[in-house]
């Protein structure tokens, strides 16, 4: 009995120290970042100082340079706009063409589904080199709509098939009591289907901006002016002047332009693999 | 009333288009074809593109467009830079992805466990993926600085290195290849765990009972049961870790822009410093074309895995 509890003790330790153990791996970065904004720039460049304390009293001064006087909340906006737009061309052709994906077509539109998906793994730097000409013969070089313009190359396949496992979860009773109604196919899709879709759309919405946020290599390569740049780009390249880094202002920024998305982000996790998962759940 | 009004209206308005709105067989293409026109557009044509230029002459700022055939691959596939690259691509993505996949398994078996705070600790293991990646590595510059770096003062505070002995993170060839890829790893460890999560909680509960009644060890029962039946989703995990893993390029730009002498340097970094820094726009895409190849692998498998679920 005694060896018995003693096991079940031993089980839980180890299960909480593996959990722990990984939660400090993937968290401490941001918690360093958390500790690192509120230091003086005298005690982090202080060798000997223990990193883990203030030696010196907390201060308010990288963020106030973080706000005040680097372009930190221009590519804050700059982030949102282009973000803000590229959800609205997603949706636009998104919501269709996953609805039509999971209703309309039949074989080849599953066929079609997974090209489109798959068009998802085509990555950023097979395709820079020829895109980054084309958006300078466009003339946007160098302009947020360049962006605009690219970014929903990655963010409509994803969301095509996400809504389109969304719509097919929806039964097919309801299209067809408003259709003897006196409505269209397509009217059915948007005075019945779309509203009870919100939270499919919801999660179509957070997936595309977070990726917008995340994008790094089409911003890099387009955007090379510092009032244009979006907040993954500006900050890991505009905050260091030649070799010097000012740590307290780049954590903090940091921290503030990824947390608060990932809070929302997680939310919807379970959706994202959904999509993720294709066919290999059953 | 109301619907026999609409009955009635309904056959005038359809005479001129109201027939596209009704039939699938119309109506399907046309919602469809705006979102694959798009792609087609900007993905379709600039990897076309990409294919010619390589087999091309164009750089920044020159309008010529010549053929030039093979020129570009002969001139840069003997040079060290390139074989380095192609080397350090698959010794990151491979070395990488072993490891997540197995850390990624422990840590789901640890999650499948209920316990209290559990979203919490969710939420935590989720930030390094949920995070702007280049943001995240920035933490990781920090960390691993050459002179302030907090793993280097606890290793010493716990008399484990010297003072000037201070292992150089980011500035020592095997020691920055090995932080590039415990970034990576650590940036994509989230994701793979979630997939395998999902397929472990897939497995109806029965089957671990009938295990248990029949006296499995837990090695036999995780090799021999738990494994077999999650090993699509095992695969899926795999293939995107693979395709993040091979044409990655974030976590060495922010850390080591390659460096120290190109031993982290990798084909899509090699790509960008040659033809988006260095303005040969050709041998750049040239490089970049030796990414394509695995994704066609990659693809195929994926498309393998998706008609077999059709199946089943």
């Amino acid at each position: 009995m005694a060896a018995g509890t003693g096991r079940r003790w031993g089980l839980r330790v180890g299960h909480f120290g593996v959990v722990g153990l990984f939660t400090l791996f993937t968290a401490f970065p941001f918690y360093w970042m958390l500790v690192t904004t509120f230091k003086r720039t005298s005690d982090l460049l202080k060798r000997g100082n223990n990193p883990f304390v203030y030696n010196e009293a907390p201060t308010l001064e990288n963020l106030r340079v973080l706000f005040q006087e680097t372009f930190y909340v221009k590519w804050l906006v700059n982030t949102a706009l282009v973000g803000v737009a590229v959800v609205v061309i997603t949706l636009i052709l998104a919501i269709p063409a996953g609805y039509a994906l999971a209703r309309l077509t039949g074989r080849w539109g599953e066929q079609l589904g997974i090209g489109i998906f798959l068009t998802y793994l085509v990555p950023p730097t097979l395709l820079f080199i020829p895109m980054s000409r084309v958006i300078g013969d466009l003339g946007l070089q160098d302009s947020l709509w360049s962006l605009v313009l690219v970014y929903p190359s990655f963010t409509i396949p994803f969301c095509t098939w996400l809504l389109m496992g969304f719509f097919k979860a929806i039964p097919r009773d309801l299209e067809e009591a408003a259709m003897i109604d006196g409505l269209s196919r397509f009217g059915a899709f948007v005075k019945v289907v779309i509203p009870i879709s919100v939270a499919g759309v919801l999660t179509v919405v957070i997936f595309s901006f977070t990726l917008v946020m995340q994008e790094f290599v089409y911003a890099l390569t387009f955007i090379s002016s510092v009032r244009q740049m979006t907040v993954s780009v500006g900050v890991p390249t505009f905050l260091v002047h030649g070799d010097v880094y000012f740590w307290g202002s780049l954590m903090a920024g940091s921290f503030i332009a990824s947390v608060p998305i990932a809070i929302l982000y997680n939310f919807f996790v379970d959706r994202f693999i959904a999509g993720f998962t294709v066919g290999a759940i059953k | 009333m109301a619907t026999l009004e609409r009955d009635l209206r309904a056959p005038a308005a359809g005479r001129r288009f109201g027939f596209v709105l009704d039939r699938p067989e119309w109506l399907g293409p046309l919602m469809i074809a705006p979102a694959v026109l798009y792609i087609v557009a900007i993905v379709g044509l600039p990897f076309l593109l990409a294919l010619y230029y390589s087999v091309s002459d164009i750089s920044m700022g020159r309008r010529t467009l010549g053929f030039v055939g093979l020129k570009n691959f002969i001139s840069v596939i003997p040079t060290s830079k390139f074989q380095t690259s192609l080397q350090n691509t698959f010794v990151f993505a491979i070395v990488s992805q072993v490891l997540v996949i197995i850390l990624a398994n422990i840590l789901a078996l640890a999650l499948l466990k209920e316990f209290r705070g559990k979203w919490v600790v969710r939420l935590l293991l989720l930030l390094p993926w949920v995070a702007p990646i280049s943001l995240g590595t920035i933490g990781w510059l920090w960390i691993l600085d050459s002179i302030y770096s907090v793993i280097n003062w606890t290793l010493e505070a716990f008399g484990l290195i010297t003072a000037d002995g201070w292992p150089m993170y980011l500035g020592k060839p095997y020691l920055a290849m090995g932080s590039v890829i415990t970034v990576h790893v650590w940036r994509l460890l989230p994701l793979a765990t979630v997939i395998i999560l999902a397929g472990l909680t897939s497995i109806p509960k029965d089957i671990h009972d009938a295990a248990q009644v029949d006296g499995a060890s837990f090695w036999r029962h995780h090799f021999q049961i738990t494994v077999p039946l999650i090993r699509p989703i095992l695969l899926v995990a795999l293939l995107f870790g693979l395709v993040f893993a091979f044409t990655d390029m974030v976590v060495i730009f922010v850390l080591t822009r390659g460096g120290p002498y190109d031993t982290t340097q990798v084909l899509a970094s090699l790509a960008f410093f040659t033809g988006i820094q260095g303005g040969d726009l050709a041998e750049g895409a040239a490089i970049a074309i030796f990414l394509f190849p695995l994704l066609l692998a990659v693809a195929f498998v994926f498309l393998r895995i998706a008609r077999r679920s059709e199946v089943t």
